[in-house]
């Protein structure tokens, strides 16, 4: 498949005007971008605004992938997304390290003919991301750690 | 035969490793990899969910080990 795939891990800010850019082509009609971003919470699960002053917010997600394999298995999601829509330019980046709250992680940027497709593919990738890519993210919270051990995530949470 | 074995997050803290080596028969399987793995760390807790890849591609519990395999133990993924 040799289409304009970019698919890398970074430690880097993932940079949304470069990736728009990487991705625009005249036959594009519609540009569809994600970003995954750090959601603050509380050790308890609460958000900090409900919670009684003195939470144990979230400080940052801290991210840890086996490298070749998680590169390998973005490849192999943007190359089925590339099956189902016609994409014309795809980048993938998923940031590794502190990814500190209002940050983003993952980077997603499908340029297509048309937006239902750009939108659907987009969304085809991250869904499937997080089933298959091997990485994993650590809570740091303003007092203590914790790796989630939760699996893919539940349809509520999407 | 040796084969590398490569642990992640939670798992790798538990053992205090991320990369090993491992001897196992000829022939073996990884359906039969775990108790070995077990036996070595008993400390480690092993998810629900966790599955295992040989050199970077998932596989089964039928799937058969080679010499220099590299194996790793891939604890329920939470990217993006």
């Amino acid at each position: 498949m040799s289409k304009l795939l970019n698919i890398s891990l970074t430690r880097s800010t993932l940079d949304v005007a470069a990736a728009t850019a990487e991705v625009s082509c005249p036959d594009a009609g519609g540009i569809a971008v994600f970003l995954g971003t750090t959601r603050a919470e509380t050790a308890s699960g609460v958000e900090p605004a409900a919670s009684a002053s003195g939470g144990n917010e979230l400080v940052a997600l801290n991210y840890a992938a086996y490298d070749e394999m998680a590169v390998a298995e973005m490849r192999k999601i943007a190359e089925e997304a590339c099956r189902r829509w016609p994409i014309q330019r795809l980048v993938l980046r998923h940031r590794l390290g502190l990814v500190k709250v209002g940050e983003a992680s993952v980077l997603i940027a499908v340029s297509c003919p048309h937006r239902g497709e750009a939108f659907a593919a987009c969304e085809f990738v991250i869904d499937e991301l997080k089933k298959t890519v091997p990485i994993w993210k650590k809570e740091v919270f303003r007092e203590g750690e914790r790796w989630q051990e939760k699996g893919p995530d539940s349809p509520e949470k999407k | 035969m040796q084969v590398r074995v490569r642990l992640f997050a939670m798992m790798a803290e538990q053992a205090g490793a991320g990369v090993v080596p491992l001897e196992v028969p000829p022939g073996s399987r990884t359906g039969g990899l775990r108790r070995e793995l077990e036996k070595r760390w008993p400390g480690v807790r092993w998810p629900a969910g966790t599955m295992l890849a040989i050199n970077q591609e998932y596989a089964g519990p039928e799937a058969e080990l080679r010499e220099n395999d590299e194996v790793a133990i891939i604890p329920p993924v939470s990217g993006g």
